[in-house]
């Protein structure tokens, strides 16, 4: 990859940053309207797209983002109050940006959004806006030099100039006295100045962002037009140390206070970061809040598990021989090597951990847009956005929740005049909750709707042959009729669900995570649907047992209790493979009889119970080694047949143990299961 | 399914690895051959396919360990003082697998010759026809190429000829 190629790609990867930033910026602006600090970054993030796009060679994405960004900018400068529609328009823009970057974007798509972006500026500008529009500003007086060697660094003077022409009435004069004579005239240098008298309702700011990216060592004067002549010329030496000083709001423009104080935090937050070569550039400013992140491809973290996965190994056989030999040098070494690579361990399996914050702020925006569509009054409400979960958990976890969330939102949720008749306040609401049990984290969606309807959900099934008329079926088992493929209960299909696809997506998807779906739901008062998927789908703390002479590993978070097989309850239950624990009847499966029918028992035979949800079942095995917590290795396709595993994980002496896959073989056991996969 | 093609260099020949399973002499593309490995301890995995009944640990990844015998008709014997397991890689739908065979004995890399090899025999074969791609005569003895390709194919999800095998309690 070229340093050109490589320097696209992260800015790609940054323009994608700010873009998300920009647009949690602006549902939080859509919830928050007169909030000055969201208007600011909502500004920001469009002037750093415009900014480095255009410094990438991204000039349609430059020359859109500008034009979204002058319209904001009224707003910025409460000019025009921020409104709903406003913030709507400016989604669909960071759409159309997201789809110029990846190269499909649709110009008259993005022509109609514009049009619609003026119209939404319309429609604020009727309204009041919190502070009239600035008066007496007739313009401004402007003189500057291009850096030595700007044009080596990208500057274009000849933009500065029509962005400047841009904003009011321009009148530029070139300032040719610099241009050395002909045999001194370097090539790569810039000679010319530029006189520039502004006349237009135009703040300081605006003129300084244009030359945000060579501030620094620009020369440069800025005067209002107001002051000249009646004042000896104002030096600015560099915008951003200017406005970063105590005095900065008290010296210049005084014709216009009320403009720069909103901006003021602009700048003085750049102003820290000011010992760049672009220290304004809130490009820079990016940079340096994300210095504490680096960003890994997530195939060099399996590999660096993979590794520490081996060096546990060895350094297991070295304390090993540590522990034959005499030599306590070798002794005190091995012991530190045994505490090091343990904390390595656990360092490298936290690195692959992300919050679910990162998922759950991507449906504020699919919530928004369902709202709109909808037109029904609807509220996301996060909770336990710190949760942590394993990044592939996470990007698996997407698409369904994006089923669930728009099932919650078209067929939950009723619309405003359905809600008052219920007595329920006007919006609905649906909750997105994340919390930790166990090995477990559960994520649940519940909303305050109409619940489902389990009498309409049974005669659609029964119209379509999925139950027989006359079989009793459970509540529960009814619900989980949705997740059947080809299953829907909307009478009409609409744009956002109704096709029966989705949710038999959503449960094949889970079952993949190796999690459940837990589905509750009350007439009239809401649905609440519970996804429990393991934390991570690379590491399993899990519990040790022998079975004839192979070790394998029990999942630690589906154990509940492990108690010993006695003869008595081993003869007794021959035959019918129940077992009595606290009055309740268990089911168990015989482990040896099928992993190794040829090996012995043991005298002593101990049953792990394992439970998922209400279904329990024992396990019978020969010996509990204890726990364990280690890298899961998958299965080779090759050995897809060995259904009852989920995984395979390396011992601490280098040999394989296979992980049981608990969800398997609770339905080789249940015949509860037995009877709903009949029924479906 | 056709058989997988053998890639003979331009002047006929093919660098190839030889080894022993269960009386039979089989040679493989060296191009395959990722690494040969002194026995490891077996991990049995019970419910799958037999010819891929077991995994090893091979650097800390876990990998099928297969047995030809399976594929070849042959009497399961066990290893003796010279077994090794080769490891390899082959593409199966597009995804590279890396596969242990477990052999009797390894022999050589040795350079094959189109002009030696023939297809096998319709008749008096103790395996199925399609497992090999050809035979090559070589010194008075036959080595067979096997189409590992189609052997392993069969144990993927999908693959349709497997038989359905499930656990029951």
């Amino acid at each position: 990859m070229s340093d050109q190629d490589e320097q696209i790609t992260a800015f790609l990867v940054e323009a994608e940053d700010v873009l998300d930033q920009t647009e949690q910026a602006l549902l939080d602006l859509g919830s928050n309207l007169g909030n000055g600090d969201l208007v600011d970054a909502v500004f920001r993030g469009l002037h750093t797209i415009k900014g480095s796009g255009a410094m990438f060679g991204f000039n349609e994405l430059a020359d859109f983002t500008h034009k979204c960004e002058t319209a904001f900018d009224k707003v910025r400068k409460n000019v025009v109050p921020a409104t709903g529609e406003l913030v709507s328009v400016i989604l669909a823009a960071c759409d159309h940006m997201r789809a110029i970057l990846a190269g499909d974007a649709n110009e008259s798509r993005g022509r109609a959004i514009l049009g619609n972006l003026s119209e939404a500026m319309e429609a604020a500008s009727f309204i009041d806006a919190p502070v009239a529009l600035p008066q007496g500003q007739s313009g401004w007086h402007l003189t500057f030099r291009l850096p030595p060697g700007a044009l080596g660094t990208g500057a274009q003077p000849l933009s500065m100039l029509a962005e400047l022409a841009d904003m009011g009435d321009a009148r530029v004069m070139a300032l040719t006295d610099a241009i050395p004579p002909l045999c001194d005239l370097d090539l790569g240098e810039y000679y010319i100045g530029w006189d520039i008298t502004l006349v237009g309702p135009i703040s300081r700011d605006q003129i300084e962002d244009v030359f945000l990216f060579m501030a620094d060592d620009m020369d440069m004067s800025l005067v209002p037009l107001a002051e000249e002549g009646a004042m000896s010329e104002v030096q600015t030496p560099t915008p951003a140390a200017e406005t970063s000083a105590p005095v900065a709001d008290a010296a210049p423009a005084p014709a216009a206070p009320a403009i720069n104080v909103p901006a003021l935090p602009d700048h003085a937050e750049a102003a820290p970061a000011d010992s760049g070569p672009r220290g304004a550039d809130p490009m820079a400013r990016q940079a340096a809040a994300m210095a504490e992140t680096v960003r890994v491809p997530a195939d060099r973290l399996d590999e660096l598990m993979n590794r520490v996965g081996e060096l546990v190994i060895a350094q297991s056989r070295l304390s090993q021989l540590a522990g034959l030999s005499d030599d306590l040098a070798l002794r005190s070494v091995a012991e530190e090597m045994e505490r090091l690579s343990g904390d390595l361990r656990s360092t490298t399996m936290v690195l692959r951990m992300v919050p679910v914050s990162q998922l759950f702020s991507r449906f504020r925006r699919l919530v928004h847009d369902l709202a709109r569509e909808t037109g029904k009054g609807i509220e996301l409400v996060t909770e336990g956005e710190t949760t942590e979960v394993d990044k592939t958990v996470v990007e698996r976890l997407f698409d369904p929740l994006v089923h669930i969330i728009r099932n919650s939102c078209d067929h939950g949720l009723e619309d405003a005049a359905a809600r008052a008749a219920s007595g329920k306040p006007a919006s609905g609401t649906v909750r997105l909750m994340a919390h930790q049990a166990g090995g477990q984290v559960v994520i649940t969606i519940a909303d305050d709707g109409r619940g489902i309807d389990t009498a309409r959900v049974r005669a659609k099934a029964e119209a379509q042959g999925l139950i027989d008329p006359n079989a009793t079926v459970s509540e529960q088992d009814i619900m989980q009729l949705i997740f059947h493929p080809g299953f829907s209960t909307a009478a009409q299909v609409t744009n956002l669900s109704g096709r029966g696809v989705g949710m038999d997506v959503v449960k094949r998807t889970i079952e993949m995570l190796r999690g459940q779906i837990e589905v509750q739901s009350r007439a009239g008062q809401g649905t609440e649907i519970a996804l429990r998927i393991p934390l991570t789908l690379a590491i399993v703390e899990g519990l040790l047992v022998r079975v004839g002479q192979q070790v394998y590993v029990i999942p630690l978070s589906a154990v509940e209790e492990c108690l010993e097989l006695s003869g008595e309850d081993d003869r007794r239950s021959r035959g019918r493979n129940l077992l009595t624990i606290r009055d309740r009847l268990v089911p168990f499966l015989r482990l040896r009889e099928m992993f190794s029918p040829n090996a012995v028992a043991d005298l002593f035979q101990k049953v792990v119970v394992v439970a998922s949800g209400d279904t329990r079942v024992g396990l019978v095995v020969d010996q509990i080694i204890g726990s364990h917590q280690t890298v899961i290795k998958s299965m080779s396709p090759l050995q897809h047949q060995a259904s009852a595993f989920a995984g395979a994980t390396i011992l601490g002496d280098g040999t394989v143990a296979l992980i049981l896959d608990i969800g398997h073989l609770l339905n080789v056991a249940s015949p509860k299961e037995e009877r709903l996969r009949a029924a479906g | 399914m056709d058989k997988t093609v053998i890639n003979w260099a331009e002047d006929g020949t093919l660098e190839a690895l030889t080894f022993d399973i269960g009386g039979e002499t089989f040679a493989l593309e060296a191009t395959l051959v990722r690494e040969i490995l002194d026995p490891l301890p077996v991990t049995h995995v019970p419910g799958s396919e037999p010819l891929v009944g077991a995994v090893v640990n091979f650097r800390g990844r876990v990998i099928p360990l297969a047995d030809l015998r399976m594929a070849f008709g042959m009497a399961h014997t066990p290893p003796g003082p010279d077994a090794r397991i080769v490891v390899i890689e082959i593409n199966l739908d597009d995804e590279p697998v890396l596969i242990g065979l477990s052999t009797d004995r390894v022999n050589e890399v040795t350079s094959l010759s189109r002009q030696d090899a023939e297809p096998p025999p319709e008749l008096g074969l103790s395996w199925p026809r399609e497992n090999v791609r050809t035979m090559v005569r070589r010194a008075g003895d036959v080595l067979l190429v096997p189409d590992l390709v189609r052997i392993f194919g069969r144990c993927l999800k999908g693959a349709g000829d497997t038989a359905d095998f499930a656990l029951s309690a």
